[in-house]
């Protein structure tokens, strides 16, 4: 059907109308706790975007990366994966067991291992379910989220027993030092420009870029891609083409669960340096509107989860300075899903009205 | 021996049931909606705005004037369950809205639906109430107190059935008795009456009911009314019929989706569902009842028992337990044919 319509309204002009419902329907939500829309845009723009908040506003947006590719891979195969909370959670895991187990000589080394970790652990907690999926037919909706459940769990019984530090808080141990990763400013100081000391993004960054990369080539430019969207796009003739269904979902999901692993490369290694309770905070969840806004191509995730990162960072300065809980960003993100995704055709619809009636009359 | 069974077997299994209310009445909301062919994964999301409706509006309802409250005493939680089954139905309607008026994705739909009654409870509830997202603690009046049925204290003596019926059978609130009145009445209207029979036959093929006149699009939405009504009711319980006595934030707590695993374990039908909700409601008890459990071998921690019922749900799901078949058109939205 939206085939007809042209690349510009499908990709830009669909998306951008539906965003702003979400954020008009947001700005009511607004007004209905008693605050100014405008001045909540306001205070978190600047919180977001002043010197102190843009070094949180990156970290956030690498988070962001990381999991809106983790669903939005997924999606190609038309799985979805609520899983990356879970995921990330264990990929947290993963990183604390290696950083915990060797006095790492240098950063390099520590975030490749880091990285393997994260990865292997978070793709491993994605493998069951997908596994459950592919050959017992058992819904992956309901088991990612149930392995969301059952991984918070398991790192709340690991942070007050084996993994606990000494002390009475539910933390693991501070990593070796040299585990730590170099911060933005570290980086930005090299060739001389001035950044935040304090800000808490750090080389993730480049690498949460890099992901997006991978997997602009991986969906588009390799046979294994081709074959998740030819799964994704229909079942049955790929199966009719020769691909194993089974192949493409424990693929597809193992990749969507490294990536959503690869957030705790950038949270529990490279800011926290420990593992801490609640270390993810609902990114992967985000990663559901990210991946949706941004049409599950890596530049709109890329885009989308700057904005994410602007409304968390936004979000924080929202609650500091005008006390709105920050659960304001959990609404907004739910509008953002509903109407980038299941009210999508609320805008559709009528553009295909006006586009199609206009071009050719009496379609089927 | 027999004291375990006279009394933690019996205090198991009245826990049990109080667990496994919310989780019935939430499975069955879901069986009237996947019945008719609707997924919906917004189980939890509708009972979470409803069990803060209905905390929310029964402290307002029975507080009184001067602290900004209507002063209505006894009639305060009957405000707050209606504005739980108010506020249900709206959610309910707008998932019917994407998913049947708009043909949108019904699993991204229920999706959004949960992460907005996660963020706008506790939004609305903070500007209300100033707690940090909790509603007040209810008082007399403003809950679901436990009805003491007939004889149940003088029969009390009677060896064996005397302490059933005390303690078990007698002593939960109304909304307990209802959900399994609902049951009943779920399997009548299921499988012995036109409306029954019309949904069962959209969840499987809508083109056929269509093909006979009957409106796919009007048996859906009404599907999701009951869907909406029966969630009502699960989180007026958690809220109003409950020890917690108040809304708290996502005190829902995975149910929704626990529910859907009791769903489908029971196969979509009202009376399996009963039994499974109720076999949920049995491993909440234990895990509440023994926070850490000794096997002998090894000692279980209490972060596993919290865990149990979402292991479980993953083993229902897998198949370990019996092949599941879902309603055929589940999840696909209906195009008519022109």
């Amino acid at each position: 059907m939206n085939k007809n319509l042209p690349k510009w309204v499908d990709l830009g002009l669909i998306p951008l109308l539906t965003l702003f419902l979400a954020f008009a329907v947001s700005g009511l939500v607004v007004m209905s706790i008693g605050q100014n829309p405008i001045e909540v845009v306001r205070v978190m723009i600047q919180g977001a975007f002043n010197p102190f908040g843009i070094g949180h506003t990156l970290y956030f947006t690498t988070n962001f990366i990381f999991t809106g590719l983790a669903v939005a891979v997924a999606f190609h195969a038309r799985l979805f994966n609520i899983g990356g909370e879970g995921q990330a959670g264990i990929a947290g895991v993963g990183v604390t067991l290696i950083m915990l187990s060797v006095d790492w000589p240098h950063w390099t080394v520590a975030l490749v291992a880091g990285t393997v970790a994260a990865m292997a652990f978070g793709a491993a907690w994605a493998a069951i379910p997908a596994y459950l999926q592919a050959k017992r037919g058992s819904h992956i909706v309901i088991t990612t989220i149930m392995f969301n459940l059952i991984a918070t769990a398991v790192v709340g019984y690991l942070l007050v027993g084996p993994l606990q530090a000494e002390g009475s808080l539910p933390e693991s141990p501070k990593f070796p030092d040299g585990a730590a990763l170099p911060t933005l400013h570290d980086i930005l100081g090299v060739v001389g420009i001035e950044f935040d000391r304090f800000a808490p993004v750090n080389i993730s960054f480049f690498l949460a870029l890099i992901a997006a990369l991978l997997v602009w080539i991986l969906i588009w430019k390799t046979r294994l891609g081709y074959e998740m969207r030819a799964f994704g796009h229909s079942e049955r003739a790929a199966v009719y083409a020769g691909i194993s269904p089974m192949k493409i979902t424990m693929v597809a999901m193992l990749i969507s669960g490294a990536l959503s692993g690869m957030m705790a490369v950038n949270t529990v290694q490279g800011e926290a340096e420990r593992l801490v309770l609640g270390a993810v905070e609902g990114a992967g969840f985000i990663g559901i509107a990210v991946a949706l806004m941004g049409r599950s191509h890596p530049v709109g995730v890329l885009l989308a989860a700057f904005l994410f990162g602007i409304l968390t960072q936004g979000g924080a300065e929202l609650q500091f300075a005008l006390g709105i809980p920050a659960q304001m960003i959990t609404v907004i993100q739910a509008l953002i899903i509903m109407f980038t995704g299941s009210l999508e055709n609320m805008v559709r619809i009528p553009l295909e009205k006006i586009f199609l009636n206009t071009g050719k009359r009496g379609q089927a | 021996m027999m004291d375990f069974l006279t009394n933690d077997l019996l205090q198991l299994s009245d826990s049990a049931i109080r667990f496994a209310t919310p989780l019935l009445l939430a499975c069955l909301a879901g069986l009237y909606s996947e019945r008719a062919g609707i997924f919906d994964i917004g189980l939890e999301g509708k009972m979470l705005v409803a069990a803060f409706a209905a905390g929310a509006f029964s402290a307002l309802a029975g507080m009184s004037v001067d602290d900004g409250g209507w002063n209505m005493g006894g009639a305060a939680v009957w405000v707050g369950l209606l504005a739980a089954i108010i506020a249900s139905i709206i959610m309910a309607m707008i998932h019917a809205f994407a998913s049947i008026t708009l043909r949108g994705n019904q699993l991204i739909s229920g999706v959004a639906i949960n992460f907005f009654a996660a963020g706008i409870t506790v939004l609305i509830g903070q500007y209300w109430f100033k707690m940090g997202g909790q509603t007040p603690q209810l008082h007399e009046g403003q809950r679901f107190e436990p009805i003491i049925l007939p004889f149940a204290k003088s029969l009390q003596d009677v060896p064996v059935l005397g302490p059933v019926y005390h303690d078990l059978i007698s002593g939960h609130n109304i909304i307990v008795y209802l959900s399994f009145v609902i049951v009943a009445l779920t399997w009548l209207i299921l499988y012995r009456t036109r409306f029954g029979l019309r949904m069962r036959a959209v969840g499987e093929n809508p083109g056929a009911v269509d093909t006979a006149g009957i409106s796919v699009v009007k048996l859906r939405y009404s599907a999701l009314i009951i869907t909406g009504i029966l969630c009502g009711l699960a989180g007026a319980y958690l809220s109003l019929g409950t020890a917690a006595a108040g809304f708290g934030k996502d005190m829902t707590s995975g149910r929704g989706f626990i529910a859907l695993a009791a769903l489908i374990f029971a196969k979509w039908k009202p009376i399996p569902a009963m039994w499974a909700t109720l076999l949920f409601g049995m491993l909440e008890a234990v895990g509440s009842k023994y926070q850490t459990l000794d096997l002998g071998f090894m000692v279980l921690p209490g972060q596993f028992m919290q865990a149990l019922p979402y292991i479980l749900t993953v083993v229902i799901l897998a198949g370990f337990v019996g092949k599941a078949i879902p309603p055929k058109a589940g999840g696909e939205p209906y195009v008519k044919e022109r």
